[in-house]
């Protein structure tokens, strides 16, 4: 063995453990739990017509979810990526908006509006003088709703990134050859811009199936997988948990195959030196049209957190049968900061969300390191423990968290982690490491391999150019990795369900706590901070990267 | 290829064969002139390259040219008809890109065929025409590989297929050997010229390298910072430029001041006075005030002894070229000049004569 390989394995070993401890093991213990008592748990599960029914509705709401956000995604996409049109930039700006919003508080912001008693609801209902309301904002159709305004920016911004590498001239070529607009479309563009369009669709398919707080909170009698589960556990039913967990990984990892498989045969990249320029709309109507159509779908972008904040200085319990609340006031926010009950959660979620940041950080820039730069064994399952949790489910990881660390034996690796501090930064530890790894990775590929060996070359210790070279250029991962894993661990809510105690409850949960005690004030208020606290982290890694670059 | 694609409409489709113009072309981005009054003259069968450093608009006279661009002022035309502002997709020109523009997701065979299939020709007819399309570039069999699989030089000749299955009524040419390595751009020029020769339409080619310009085209047409400095056969640039910055750029060699006695020239040099055999550019002023001689390396010549009307130099390179050999020697007044030599016992620092052959050299206004 070289120093070289010892080396690598001096590194890659602690990591590797760890990972499979954290990822591997919980729910190699989740899918043994599921035969604890050889196949009796699946035996129940498939005669069990309620999770028959969990099934096939997490499935239809997932690929329901998928077309709607194709749906809004690709023609928003081509609309501000290939014209230029009055309001253009202002589209553009709040088109990613709903991304900034947590889960669980785009859902609120949902009821609020479109909910029975919600504010656009109430007032279609008082125009038009219906005895009741016009809709209800329930079962599979509302899910899909709420899914289809967080989910389709992703499709939005993968169509829109292919539009942009997308090489021009091979649209002067096809012109050049004799297509027309439609042909180029049909035959050109978007066969070219399929692999991004894939690759979105899988990404909201795998949101959708693990996705919590919709159904939680719109589901009404809807029964679907991710809320079975945390139903079964609260029945104490653990072994069917198991099982039901089991199947929504493996609808998950199904689900990830599929699309791989439909990838399949793509052997080209895009990448081009330049877009093409936007065309300005010509047609005078056309173009007024269009303002207006950007406008209509700003204000629908923009209303959810409108709303919010609205809803946030409404005085609890005012609000009643009312189109918009009658009273407002600025006591729900001077409570969030003086009552320390209420104080705690926000306490809770930042300092979790820290110390999982900062532990994926620096596992993740390891695991980064060997994946990108170093030849050894086990670097192939190092990459697939550093990506496997993002093909799980996060109900399906917490649970295989609060199955196996619920008792501290040495012998079989368990520590005592549920009910204590601990458990929630480490669930969102395992559901950020795939965000992180792989940002600091691309970060690290762009780096010119050679450059390590200069450093070496030139005398510098291994110490010197990791903090010389190597984390100069994995900085931007670094940063928009562990940017993306705080905001994202600050308003976690789905593993947070499953595995929250009261003194360790994050700000999702309480949320949910004033929006079940009715307070809406109090709980729009949570919401409120939330997204002021994205934001700030948002400002600050920004202007980090500014202050560095 | 024998029967015309069916056409969907547009200009110039099926009709007869006709001269590409462009006539006081002038394109303006911003404040920024690309192209200014350019006029140049394609008939069928001819070669014309467009040559130029990167920035003099050649690739915007082109893009022009193919309608990608439509002019500020000027028009382009086609056998006399206005196509100014003809869509591209209605020109039916064949366009060959610098980068080959070919679409990765298709095999090679759905690329040749792709402008039939834009102009409804059914399946069967297209796959015939694009097979003999491929063979008439050297690639029989070759229309089920992936576009990924092939090398630069068999992209090359899969996009001039697919210019050529089109039955253009011209063929434009961005650099069209740009990406390939010099061996195989050296064997390509040949292939290139003999291709285009036989389609026998009005060829445009956009190239930055004079020496392809000189092995493919019939004429240069010379661009600089987007104006037309010359145009005519290779010959015609190389021996009678009409202005120092034609001399400078076409072939090698010093330009030097010179007096101008109409036949002849005088040229001194550290008070050495030679007078040399001229030639002066085509229609101009009998008399330049001031004038330049092009001293070519293959119109001095070198010895190692002091000649009594040769100039007296210093060789600060040499470069062995095959045959001969080129020496770079400075001369008094800090003149420097390269010289061929089929001697070669000379080197650095060697103290060498220099003196002109008979001419005539090129003399150009200052």
């Amino acid at each position: 063995m070289t120093s070289q390989q010892r080396q690598n394995w001096l590194i890659a070993v602690p990591v590797i453990a760890l990972l499979l401890w954290s990822v591997i093991y919980p729910n190699a213990a989740v899918i043994a739990g599921s035969f604890e008592n050889g196949l009796g748990h699946w035996r129940e599960f498939l005669a069990s017509p309620a999770d028959r029914e969990a099934l096939r509705t997490s499935i239809v709401i997932s690929v329901a979810s998928v077309f709607a956000s194709l749906a809004i995604g690709v023609p928003l996409a081509f609309l501000l990526g290939r014209f230029e049109f009055p309001g253009r930039r202002l589209l553009r700006a709040v088109a990613t908006l709903p991304a900034a919003l947590p889960p669980l508080v785009g859902v609120i912001a949902f009821l609020f509006l479109y909910g029975e008693s919600g504010v656009v609801t109430r007032a279609i209902q008082r125009t038009f003088g219906m005895a009741e309301a016009p809709w209800r904002l329930q079962g599979v159709g509302a899910i899909v709703f709420v899914h289809a305004y967080t989910m389709y920016v992703y499709v939005f911004l993968f169509v829109s990134a292919g539009l942009e590498r997308f090489d021009a001239t091979l649209d002067e070529a096809a012109s050049g050859l004799g297509a027309n607009t439609w042909q180029r479309l049909r035959r050109v563009t978007l066969p070219l811009l399929m692999p991004a369009i894939a690759a979105s669709m899988l990404l909201v398919f795998m949101n959708a199936l693990g996705s919590f707080s919709a159904p939680y909170v719109f589901g009404g009698g809807l029964r679907v997988l991710s809320t079975q589960i945390l139903a079964s556990k609260t029945n104490g039913a653990m072994g069917l948990a198991y099982v039901e967990t089991t199947v929504l990984a493996l609808s998950a990892v199904a689900g990830l195959g599929l699309f791989r498989w439909l990838d399949r045969k793509r052997k080209y990249t895009l990448a081009s030196k330049g877009g093409r320029a936007r065309r300005t709309i010509r047609s005078r109507r056309i173009q007024r049209l269009t303002s207006i159509f950007a406008a209509i779908i700003v204000v629908a972008l923009v209303l959810p957190h409108l709303m919010v904040v609205l809803v946030s200085f409404a005085r609890d319990g005012s609000w009643t049968t009312q189109v918009l609340p009658p009273e407002y006031t600025l006591e729900n926010y001077r409570r969030l900061f003086s009552e320390s009950e209420l104080w705690r959660p926000i306490y809770n979620s930042v300092s979790m969300a820290l110390i999982a940041t900062a532990a994926n950080l620096v596992v993740c820039f390891v695991a980064a390191y060997l994946i990108v730069f170093r030849q050894f064994a086990g670097r192939g399952l190092l990459e697939l423990l550093v990506a496997l949790p993002w093909a799980i489910p996060a109900t399906a990881i917490a649970l295989g968290l609060a199955a196996t660390f619920n008792r501290n034996d040495l012998a079989t690796g368990r520590i005592l982690l549920v009910g204590t501090f601990w458990i929630l930064p480490l669930a969102y530890f395992i559901r950020d490491t795939p965000l992180v790894a792989s940002a600091v990775e691309s970060s690290l590929r762009q780096m010119d391999a050679s450059l390590e060996d200069a450093a070496r070359g030139l005398g510098a210790s291994w110490l010197m150019t990791m903090r010389r070279v190597i984390l100069p250029a994995a900085r931007p991962g670094l940063v928009a990795g562990g940017l993306l894993a705080a905001v994202t661990a600050v308003g976690e809510f789905v593993a947070s369900v499953v595995l929250y105690t009261h003194s360790n409850r994050p700000i999702s949960m309480e949320i949910l706590a004033q929006l079940r005690a009715l307070a809406f004030g109090t709980a729009a208020a949570y919401s409120v901070l939330l997204i002021l606290l994205v934001l700030l982290m948002t400002l600050a890694a920004r202007s980090f990267e500014e202050r560095l670059a | 290829m024998t029967a015309a694609p069916q056409a969907r409409e547009g200009v110039g489709q099926g009709s007869e064969r006709g001269t590409l113009a462009l006539n006081g072309v002038t394109r303006r981005f911003g404040e920024f002139t690309a192209v200014d009054n350019v006029s140049v003259e394609v008939a069928p069968g001819e070669l014309l390259a467009l040559v130029g450093a990167s920035g003099s608009g050649k690739t915007t006279t082109l893009r022009v040219a193919a309608g990608y661009e439509i002019p500020d002022s000027g028009t382009v035309t086609l056998g006399g008809k206005d196509i100014t502002r003809v869509a591209p997709e209605r020109r039916g020109f064949g366009m060959v890109f610098q980068h080959y523009a070919l679409f990765p997701h298709m095999p090679v065979e759905q690329n040749v065929a792709f402008g039939l299939e834009a102009r409804g020709v059914n399946k069967v007819d297209r796959l015939i025409k694009a097979r003999a399309a491929l063979a008439s570039v050297g690639l029989e069999g070759a229309g089920d590989r992936a576009i990924q699989s092939l090398s630069g030089g068999e992209q090359q000749r899969v996009a001039l297929a697919r210019a050529l299955v089109i039955e253009p009524q011209a063929l434009l040419l961005d650099e069209p050997l740009s990406n390939l390595d010099p061996t195989l751009r050296q064997a390509m020029r040949d292939d290139l010229r003999a291709m285009l020769r036989r389609v026998g339409v009005p060829a445009l080619f956009v190239t930055h390298d004079q020496e392809d310009a000189f092995a493919i085209a019939d004429r240069i047409a010379l661009l600089k910072r987007g104006k037309l400095l010359q145009s005519g056969t290779p010959e015609e640039l190389y021996h009678a430029p009409i202005s120092r910055e034609v001399a400078a750029f076409i072939g090698r060699g010093s330009i030097i001041p010179a007096e101008d006695k109409g036949a002849t020239a005088a040229v001194s040099i550290g008070g050495m006075k030679r007078d040399l055999n001229v030639t002066r550019p085509k229609g101009s002023a009998s008399h330049f005030d001031n004038a330049f001689v092009v001293m070519r390396p293959d119109a001095l010549e070198l010895s190692r002894q002091p000649g009594v009307l040769a100039w007296r130099g210093r060789v600060v390179n040499r470069r062995f070229a095959g045959g001969v050999v080129v020496y770079r020697v400075e001369l008094a007044d800090g003149v420097i000049v390269d010289v061929e030599s089929i001697a070669a016992d000379a080197h650095e620092d060697d103290n060498v004569s220099i003196s002109p052959l008979k001419g005539p050299f090129p003399l150009v206004p200052g």
